[in-house]
């Protein structure tokens, strides 16, 4: 079993491995694995036969071939996920090896440049959401949430909380894998039936909501403080480019996908959620905090903080148990909010606004379909189809066309449609002529 | 090596400190559709106080903030159980093309088929690699797969009526995030030690091992990069009291393509694949902790699985939810993106590769265990497997700690390695080359570790007052910890 399997990924020659054998003072690589019980050593592995790199490059191209790709479809798809432009700048930076071959800043003094740019991204979430404090960032918007639930128990002491109906599914049901084995009721509840008391930890509300309204935040942050609960609100970022902050609103808890602000889509991940709130709860946040600090001679410097909350130093008694998180997509984050500005992030924001309403209006028109539009709404809204969801899509699709998603569990025949700045005029109104048409039967 | 050459502090800078009112680095279209109605004004906002900066600001700003990392790429990087091995450049390439980055995950099923297959094909390979007969690639990191095995042991207890079973053993040597994971699924956790040797202590396990028992978390080989001959034992006493075996896979790049862990006992185990498969692991993730799975757990992994069915000889793959799923772990179906890396990697190397690479990783680490053993105290004198943990009480005893062992190796462009971990080694320096690095690196830095020692005995002051040539000396950890100062204030 001393076979030699050459690679480019592996620098060793023949003659150094003897060496290095000698050296260590065994006659094979084997016999470093003695310590394996050898009834179990060495199986047979079968894996498909090795690549080269030329191979690599066909075999995967195959594979994407297979699948169909938003924008050389017209796509209508949101719900959670949203095609927005991503400038080229966040691309190349991330694609840098310095940030992307490294990890974990724990040496801060080889690290400034992940720990600078988190702390830009801290920064930047905060002005965004109108919050005090940021950390370093969760796996996704959905787990973010169910953080944020944790988090509202441990900080208001109380073991149950409100769901406002109108939060994704998607991440409703994260809240059950995280929540309930430590205990913590669930209430799902319509904005009208909402009550709460003594024992609510939290209200979590979602803004845009799943169908896209804006919920009132103000209202809810009231109604939460006044039994002494949190409000928790899961938040669009690019939708905060034009609609008031959720900070300005009261919330205690800010949390979101972070998706929309230069993540490509990428099939759900990998994605970054943030996490924000009130100063006076950072000790309690998950995850990673960085913060700016001083070396002896003064000068400026960023480090990991607050890091008693985590598990590396308080074990099962943690904040939670979030080790690699999604860094890099987060400084991919913070390059793009950089690039866009002020006035970009408005202008996308804005964009997205007018082409989902024109959408919205076209579809409107068209025989057999209603568009539910009750309030203000942003990126996506739900039409009532003449035909199944199911039986709309396939049609679309035959006309290249990725449409809404169904949502006929909760609206009879109801289909979610987004639309963003990358949809042109021209794809708004094929799809509602492709409506008509399927509507009469083609 | 000199010691005065770090640079007066410059581009500190902020994105804020460099803005210019007015300035923008993207420029969208105008709109093209006819002119909607605003919403009501109350709703908007009328401040967005972000910096505006032209592109090349944007650039520059970054790409200065990235000279200041150590990273792969360009240091030498032995970080102790992280696995910091080559990323290979063809994986980011195919992640980046459009038909695997630009999808949406809740595309039409039949429009994603490649992706689906990709995801298929990986839980095959990773079952291979592990022996375990099912796989999900839902979990987004090592704790997140963490997570999700302790809560389906959890699922399983109470499905067989035994919801008192609420112990969770887990070994002293463990990674922070066994505990913490154990705890979020409810668990109560029980610390075993470790015994002389840095193996589980049997005859503590045993004692332990009551009809409270839930199951066992365990990294193999160890945190003190050690494999445990008695693991086999270790399965057995943890099942007769009818608990079940976790397996922390984050040290698996030791035994690729060597042994199979279903083999020796485990029910269920995750693979950190930033580590493993040499994902990039981006200052911090992304990463991704599939979980690979035994018989009697299969039916509560989490959700989505992929499932190919190959009905009337066309193949197809669709997402399904195992029946007693213990539900879903975000709102996608995994870090697609990483796992696409992680297929390239393995679709690289075969059965063969990945069994040179283990070999080579172990090699690596026990030529270095070999050079520098009479330097630096070594409390497990035996083979080590991907990593060896040394002490650094002999420096100590002359004044300087592990921490200036690990900062003067800053000055010579090395990674320092992982320090205080385990914790059951005192001034640990945990060093884990992987098999990407060369001899000539690994003689260059067991030089580095010679000239160290020497400075440790006759120069001290120049190890506690490292590093010396970075952009910033060492910080004020207590500052930032009182006055937590986490963002930009104008």
């Amino acid at each position: 079993m001393n076979d030699v399997f050459p690679h480019s990924y592996f620098p060793h020659t023949q003659a150094q491995r003897a060496e290095m054998l000698a050296v260590v003072g065994v006659g094979s690589v084997d016999e470093l694995f003695a310590d394996i019980p050898e009834r179990f050593r060495n199986p047979e592995f079968h894996l498909p036969p090795a690549l080269t790199e030329l191979e690599l490059g066909r075999e995967l191209g195959g594979l994407a071939k297979k699948n169909a790709v938003p924008g050389e479809y017209a796509s209508f798809l949101g719900a959670g996920v949203y095609r927005h432009f991503i400038p080229s700048v966040v691309s190349a930076m991330i694609s840098r090896g310095e940030f992307l071959t490294s990890y974990t800043p724990y040496q801060p003094e080889v690290s400034q440049g992940t720990l600078q740019a988190t702390y830009e991204f801290q920064s930047l979430i905060c002005e965004l959401t109108g919050m005090e404090a940021a950390n370093a960032g969760m796996y996704d918007g959905a787990s973010a949430m169910a953080e944020a639930a944790l988090m509202a128990c441990r900080i208001t002491d109380r073991d149950s909380v409100m769901v406002l109906d109108t939060v994704n599914p998607r991440y409703r049901a994260v809240l059950d894998t995280y929540l309930l084995p430590q205990g913590i009721t669930i209430n799902t509840v319509s904005l009208s039936d909402l009550v709460v008391d003594e024992t609510t930890a939290c209200i979590l509300a979602q803004y845009p909501n799943f169908y896209g309204g804006i919920e009132a935040l103000g209202d809810l942050a009231d109604t939460a403080h006044q039994a002494g609960a949190l409000l928790s609100v899961s938040a669009n970022p690019v939708a905060l480019g034009m609609f008031k902050a959720p900070g300005d609103y009261g919330a205690d808890i800010v949390s979101g996908e972070t998706q929309p602000l230069g993540v490509s889509m990428s099939f759900g991940g990998p994605f970054v959620g943030y996490f924000t709130c009130k100063n006076e709860y950072i000790r309690q946040m998950p995850g990673r905090i960085v913060g700016r600090t001083v070396d002896h001679e003064d000068r400026i410097g960023y480090v990991l903080t607050l890091q008693t909350r985590e598990q590396h130093i308080r074990r099962e008694r943690a904040t939670s148990n979030i080790c690699t998180s999604a860094a890099l997509i987060a400084t991919g984050t913070a390059v793009c909010i950089a690039a866009l500005g002020p006035g970009g992030l408005r202008q996308m924001a804005e964009l997205s606004y007018q082409k989902a309403h024109y959408a919205a209006s076209v579809i409107g028109a068209v025989d057999g379909y209603e568009v539910i539009d009750d309030g203000t709404w942003f990126h996506e809204f739900v039409v009532k189809c003449p035909q199944s969801s199911k039986e709309t899509t396939k049609k679309l699709l035959l006309r290249n066309i990725i449409g809404g998603l169904d949502v006929s569990d909760s609206v009879p025949n109801g289909m979610l449609f987004c639309a963003t700045e990358m949809n042109t005029m021209t794809e708004i109104d094929a799809l509602a002529d492709a409506l008509g048409q399927i509507a009469k039967g083609s | 090596m000199t010691t005065e050459t770090r640079k007066p502090q410059e581009s500190h800078q902020t994105l804020w400190d460099i803005s210019v009112p007015g300035r923008s680095g993207v420029r969208l279209p105008e709109s093209d559709v006819p002119v909607q109605p605003m919403p009501d004004a109350a709703l908007l906002r009328e401040e967005l106080p972000l910096p505006e900066l032209s592109e090349l600001d944007v650039v520059r700003h970054f790409t200065r903030l990235s000279q200041k990392n150590f990273s792969i790429d360009t240091n030498f990087y032995p970080l102790g159980s992280c696995t910091m091995k080559y990323n290979p450049k063809i994986n980011d390439m195919v992640a980046s093309t459009p038909g695997f980055s630009g999808i949406h995950p809740l595309q039409p099923e039949e429009t994603v088929q490649g992706a689906l297959e990709l995801m298929s094909n990986l839980q095959d390979m990773l079952q291979e690699i592990t022996g375990m007969p099912a796989s999900t690639l839902a979990p987004l990191a090592g704790a997140h797969g963490e997570l999700s095995g302790v809560l389906m042991i959890r699922a399983f207890h109470e499905q067989n009526g035994n919801p008192e079973r609420k112990v969770m053993l887990i070994p002293d040597s463990a990674h922070g995030t066994n505990p913490a994971s154990a705890s979020m699924a409810g668990f109560d956790v029980v610390t075993v030690p470790s015994d002389d040797q840095g193996n589980m202590d049997l005859k503590a396990l045993e004692a332990v091992a009551n009809d409270k028992l839930g199951g066992l978390m365990i990294t193999l080989p160890s945190t003190l990069g050690l494999f445990d001959p008695g693991i086999v034992e270790v399965c057995e006493i943890v099942h007769e009291a009818g608990g079940l075996v976790y397996g922390d896979g984050a040290n698996m790049n030791a035994l690729l393509g060597r042994v199979k862990l279903n083999d020796l006992g485990f029910d269920v185990v995750h693979l950190n694949l930033h580590k493993t498969t040499s994902t990039p692991h981006g200052g911090g993730g992304p990463g991704a902790g599939p979980i690979c799975v035994g018989d009697k757990l299969t039916p509560f992994m989490p959700s989505p699985v992929v499932e190919r069915d190959s009905e009337g000889g066309v193949e197809s793959f669709k997402l399904v939810s195992p029946p007693n799923t213990i539900g879903t772990l975000s709102a996608g179906h995994g870090n697609f993106g990483v796992l696409v890396r992680s297929y390239a990697y393995l679709r690289a190397l075969g059965a063969g590769g990945i069994r040179q690479a283990s070999g080579d990783a172990v090699l690596n680490a026990n030529y270095l265990l070999k050079r520098l053993e009479h330097l630096y105290y070594l409390p497990y004198d035996r083979i080590c497997m991907h990593e060896v943990v040394f002490s650094g009480r002999w420096q100590k005893a002359q004044g300087v700690k592990a921490l200036d062992v690990s900062k003067r190796l800053i000055d010579y462009g090395v990674h320092p390695p992982t320090m205080y971990f385990p914790l059951i080694v005192e001034e640990a320096l945990m060093i884990e080359p992987t098999e990407t690095e060369s001899k000539e690196t690994l003689d260059a830095f067991v030089d580095v570790m010679i000239a160290i020692a020497q400075e440790s005995g006759q120069t001290p002051e120049v190890l506690t007052e490292a590093p010396h040539n970075t952009p910033v000396g060492r910080l004020d950890e207590a500052r930032a910890s009182r006055q937590p100062d986490v963002r930009y204030r104008a």
